[in-house]
């Protein structure tokens, strides 16, 4: 039975779904969703430098700008709806406290060149956060300003390049990086002049350590590691591996991806790692907001504490200081991004971690691999588990109980769509066939989870049954259907142009 | 626990299902020495418990609370960022959950929201910049410079950057740190307000980019055409960096002056000042340099039924697909950043952001008027849109900027913040005025460093 | 009379005289899927054997293309700018990459011929 499409309706909306045209498409120039007193008359000052002719943007009144984003609105899906379950994105509730608190006049309407006797306040923001993080990962140092998970990892991968360039050791300059890692990694250790060494996986998902260990030799800087690692399975020899690392004179990047497997469980300092990022909105709650702000803050050891990029905050008797410039025996290796980093998101995670607290934060992780091993015992009977459990906070399948269906993993998950869930992570990890990584966190209720799981082994057992039109042409219910990828990379059109006689009347 | 879900009677259900005896023994991959929670007496001890709403509210409000917020005094603070009005509308709008807790749109048929606003954005952003095509957004104008310079590398294939020494210092900060362990060469300028800088005569054909600002640091305004002409003759090419993308509706734009690349810091439109993040940044180019181009990019196309939709498109060049070779390693934008700036910009429309252009340059033109009157201080920035340079010869500025401030008046942002190691620049003051500046305010001002400066 | 030849990284090598063309295989596009953009060499580009000559992407991946023997660029495709679907459509023919004066002719006896390329895809499946 294949479902028929849709009645068309007259207008092309269909109920809350309503079709928007672009902003662009519906101004006029004599609207304005703002007033604004009159400008005075005086002889400018711009030196002749005043452009010339319209801008060409489109003017709208508030009531339609309003109701314009509104409708936007409802074409998404988002936590907030629905569960959300992909993989290596942590996406867990965000809660609103964050959002009122991050709000606070006291936060929000402060110039980040403020004297620092009138920001005491914001300064004991970053000074707590930073105290949690160490707290929570046993590490020396943090550098708070890396605006997002890959630019923390730059921010380690350059406290390495620094260490070792400040111990006059120019030989090493090889990155060994799992063949299951994030495409961060690499990219991020060619950014570093480093170049990378693959390292293969064993039978069990991990790190192969003899392989490991043949590929260390005194060329290699450092080692980026995901722990958990992508295949959501805890390295069992992560202690025999950062030994390893170590004996051979590099150094140990764990890339936080994963971190909320083990906040409040494990120290990252005991694992003999060097630096890690966390990522503020990961781990700590704070909104994904459709792809970013986010915030990686980056933990270092003793050995690249010193190397910290500027800016940071220090407590002394008289208060709170904002280290902007070189001071001291420190040795930053620079600056990686305007003012002092994601301030907004600070408040909003720390909020998050009063909240949850040594006990709470425990109990969530607890939680988000009690919820993954849930999914991976429930879908186990239908789906292919990739590995033997238990796994840590996401459960790994491949495509192999979609063989010989018709139904590629990219299907199952258009169809998932049709359903009502977003789909997990698909064709990432790279180390098993037609991926689907789904990691479900604490945030999710049993109810939720158990329905996702019924939709899904309904699905399953669909797609055995042979039904693989239901598939191929799914989703059939969303805004939008299958979306023509290969038109948008051949023909790209990246921005609106005003129809052709408009342009020829300019 | 608030946001946990789960019940005891929950977890043993499922630790039956699964075939566990406990929670803490699905952690039995993780080696027993690594568990601190296990440990006698705790490795997380000295961290407290869990908190109520109410308390976290309390505790927080009250770290806000000692704070001098900058609309609650007469602030002349710039130097890269600048405080707005942002419409009531645009924070309702973003704090949508749709918007709010939304993922990057990879799943395109239930991301249109997203993927339209971001394709409305680079469309705002290419006609004010006078680009042909912009991305969907960077971290911010300080990491957006740093990419932008290694895009011009990547296009050029050549790796000298030049920048100019009236770039942001952060700016120029970011980029050469970004830049530093990669073989590209960086030569940076020293900050000169009063020499005219000769950029033109350091192009040879070696170069990758001239790296600009305009206005420049200091708050001057320059035609940056003839530098163009100079880049493009020697094959380099002109990055435009732009502190304040309010200038940008009453000022010729980079594109119409010859930039290759523009980056600008967004944060101005649509956010509050957040002590400076999190930002947006603007990034804008020619057609041609497009795959080039790092960061993500929505594009239109159709779906099976034949409807216009958009989709995230060109992502080859992306971390996730070309690992070591990508264009970037980036792989966030600055989603909601972006959305609260095309809301602002969408509100503003062309009537609005040309008057509020012109608004901001005559609070400028009338502050400097307040400014001339005190004596001892000389305004230096000829030509400039809403921040000037002064300089208060014999005086530290940044002893001065505390003084005030001790009177509740945020004077401005003294350059030896920027710049301790030039003795020569310890009397500048950047001063700047927006919409938000009151004439009386300015006359404050100008009242106080009469004195302070006596 | 040209002479075909092919290499593990399923691209194909037309050789007549001291004359060569480079595209990739009817096997390489199908794994691609969609061809949307093309990187080709420039004339006078001098490359040596296993060189990265070209790029090719598709809406998912990118895949590289090394030079299968070394030598003188004498012309890249432009016309795979603008229509890359040739490259899908007649991968042997008009989706053509490269062109390049040989610099050594006796690396031609590392590839394979056409049947050998035939059962070594068949290895493959």
């Amino acid at each position: 039975m294949s479902p028929a499409t849709p009645t068309p309706t007259l207008t092309g909306n269909r109920g809350l779904h309503i079709e928007e045209p672009l902003i662009f498409e519906q101004g006029h120039p004599d609207k304005c969703g703002v007033d604004l007193p009159e400008p005075a008359d005086k002889p400018d000052r711009l030196g002749g430098l005043a452009r010339s002719g319209p801008i060409g943007l489109p003017g709208l009144s508030e009531p339609e700008v309003v109701r314009h984003y509104t409708r936007l609105s409802q074409k998404n899906y988002a936590i907030d709806s629905g569960f959300y379950p992909l993989g290596s994105c942590t996406m867990k509730h965000n809660p609103r406290l964050n959002e009122r608190l991050a709000r606070l006049p006291g936060f929000a309407d402060l110039h980040p060149f403020q004297p620092e006797a009138t920001v005491q306040g914001a300064l004991a923001v970053m000074h707590r956060l930073s105290a949690w993080l160490l707290g929570l990962t046993g590490m020396e140092a943090v550098a708070l300003s890396p605006g997002a998970g890959a630019h923390g990892e730059l921010c380690g991968m350059q406290a390495i390049r620094a260490a070792l360039d400040a111990r006059g050791d120019d030989g090493r300059r090889v990155v060994l990086v799992p063949d299951s890692a994030h495409g961060t990694n690499p990219a991020t250790a060619a950014l570093c002049g480093f170049r990378v060494r693959g390292i293969p996986g064993d039978a069990r998902g991990r790190v192969d350590l003899a392989a490991f260990k043949a590929a260390l030799d005194d060329g290699v800087a450092g080692v980026m590691l995901t722990n958990p690692n992508t295949c959501g399975l805890f390295e069992t020899d992560i202690l025999a591996l950062s030994e390893a690392v170590h004996a051979a004179g590099a150094y140990f990047y764990l890339d936080g991806a994963n971190f909320n497997a083990i906040v409040g469980r494990v120290k990252i300092a005991d694992l003999g790692v060097d630096a890690m990022h966390i990522n503020l909105h990961k781990t700590f709650s704070t909104p994904h907001g459709g792809g970013g702000p986010g915030a990686g803050p980056t933990v270092l050891s003793p050995a690249l504490a010193p190397f910290a990029p500027l800016p940071y905050v220090v407590h002394d008797g008289a208060g709170y200081r904002l280290v902007e410039h070189v001071e001291g025996n420190a040795r930053p290796f620079g600056r990686m991004k305007g003012f002092h980093g994601q301030f907004g998101v600070f408040v909003r995670a720390l909020a998050y971690i009063m909240s949850m607290g040594r006990d709470g934060l425990h109990r969530a992780s607890g939680d988000a691999v009690l919820n993954a091993n849930y999914l991976l015992a429930r879908l186990g009977e239908a789906l292919t588990p990739s590995f033997e459990g238990p796994c840590m906070h996401e459960a790994l399948f491949d495509d192999r109980f979609l063989k010989g269906t018709g139904v590629s993993t990219l299907d199952f998950a258009k169809a998932m769509l049709d359903e009502g869930f977003h789909p997990m992570t698909m064709y990432f990890p790279l180390v098993v066939h037609g991926a689907m990584l789904m990691e479900p966190t604490e945030t999710e209720s049993r109810d939720s989870l158990d329905a996702f799981c019924d939709a899904v082994l309904a699905l399953a057992a669909k797609a055995k049954a042979g039904d693989a039109a239901f598939f191929t042409h799914a989703p059939r219910h969303t805004p939008r259907r299958r979306l023509d990828e290969t038109r948008a990379a051949r023909h790209p059109v990246l921005r609106w142009e005003p129809p052709a006689p408009t342009r020829a009347a300019e | 626990m608030r946001y946990l879900p789960l019940t005891d009677d929950d977890r043993r259900a499922m630790l039956a299902r699964i075939g566990a005896a406990s929670v803490d023994d699905l952690f039995r991959d993780v080696p027993p020495a690594a568990l601190s929670d296990a440990t006698p007496g705790g490795g997380f001890d000295a961290l407290p418990d869990h908190a109520t709403e109410m308390a976290v509210e309390r505790d927080l409000a009250a770290l806000a609370a000692r704070n001098t917020t900058a609309g609650s005094v007469p602030s002349f603070l710039g130097a890269g960022a600048y405080r707005h009005h942002v419409p009531a509308a645009v924070d309702h709008l973003i704090q949508r959950g749709e918007f709010l807790t939304a993922y990057t749109p990879y799943q395109p048929e239930v991301s249109q929201g997203t993927l339209q606003y971001l394709y409305e954005f680079q469309t705002q952003v290419a006609l004010i910049t006078g680009m042909e095509v912009a991305n969907a957004s960077m971290y911010d104008a300080a990491t957006g410079v740093a990419e932008a310079a290694a895009m011009a590398c990547r296009v050029t294939r050549r790796k000298r950057v030049l920048l100019s020494g009236r770039l942001h210092p952060h700016y120029r900060a970011a980029t050469e740190t970004f830049l530093r362990y990669t073989d590209i060469e960086t030569e940076a300028l020293d900050p000169d307000p009063m020499a005219v800088e000769d950029l033109i005569g350091r192009v040879n054909p070696g170069t990758a980019c001239v790296v600009v600002q305009n206005p420049d640091f200091f708050g001057r305004l320059s035609d940056l055409a003839a530098l163009a002409d100079a880049c493009h003759a020697e094959g380099a090419l002109l990055i435009v960096a732009v502190a304040e993308p309010v200038s940008l509706g009453l000022v010729t734009p980079p594109g119409a002056m010859g930039a290759d690349i523009v980056v600008a810091e967004g944060h101005a439109i649509g956010s509050p000042l957040n002590f400076g993040g999190p930002g947006v940044g603007l990034f804008a180019t020619r057609k041609k340099f497009v795959r080039h181009m790092p960061g993500r990019l929505a594009g239109e196309t159709v779906d099976e039924d034949g409807r216009r939709g958009w989709v995230l498109t060109l992502s080859t060049r992306e971390q996730h697909i070309r690992r070591e070779k990508a264009t970037s390693n980036i792989c966030t934008n600055s989603g909601l950043i972006a959305l609260a700036w095309t809301i602002h910009m969408t509100l503003l429309g062309e009537a609005g952001f040309t008057k509020l252009a012109r608004l901001n340059h005559m609070k400028a033109v009338e502050l400097v008027e307040h400014l001339e009157t005190v004596p001892n201080l000389k305004v230096v920035t000829p030509t400039f849109f809403n921040e000037v340079l002064v300089r208060l010869p014999g005086h530290g500025a940044a002893a001065i900027v505390e003084t005030l401030a001790e009177k509740g008046l945020l004077a401005g942002v003294p350059l030896s913040r920027f710049y301790p190691t030039y003795p020569e620049l310890a009397d500048g003051l950047l001063v700047c005025a927006t919409e938000t500046t009151e004439s009386a305010d300015m006359a404050a001002l100008a009242a106080a460093l009469t004195e302070a400066l006596r | 009379m040209s002479t075909l030849y092919f290499t593990e990284d399923h691209e194909w090598i037309s050789v007549d005289g001291d004359t060569a063309t480079v595209g990739i295989t009817d096997y390489a596009q199908q794994q691609l899927g969609d061809v949307v953009f093309v990187e080709v060499p420039e004339a006078g580009k001098v490359l040596t054997k296993g060189d990265e000559a070209a790029v090719v992407e598709s809406v998912k991946a990118a895949s590289e293309v090394y030079a299968p023997v070394s030598g003188t660029v004498t012309e890249g495709n432009a016309d795979l700018a603008d229509a890359p679907a040739a490259v899908n459509e007649d991968p042997m023919g008009e989706g053509w990459f490269f062109k390049l004066t040989l610099a050594d002719a006796g690396e031609l006896d590392d590839l394979m011929d056409p049947a050998a390329y035939e059962s070594f895809v068949k290895g493959l499946e």
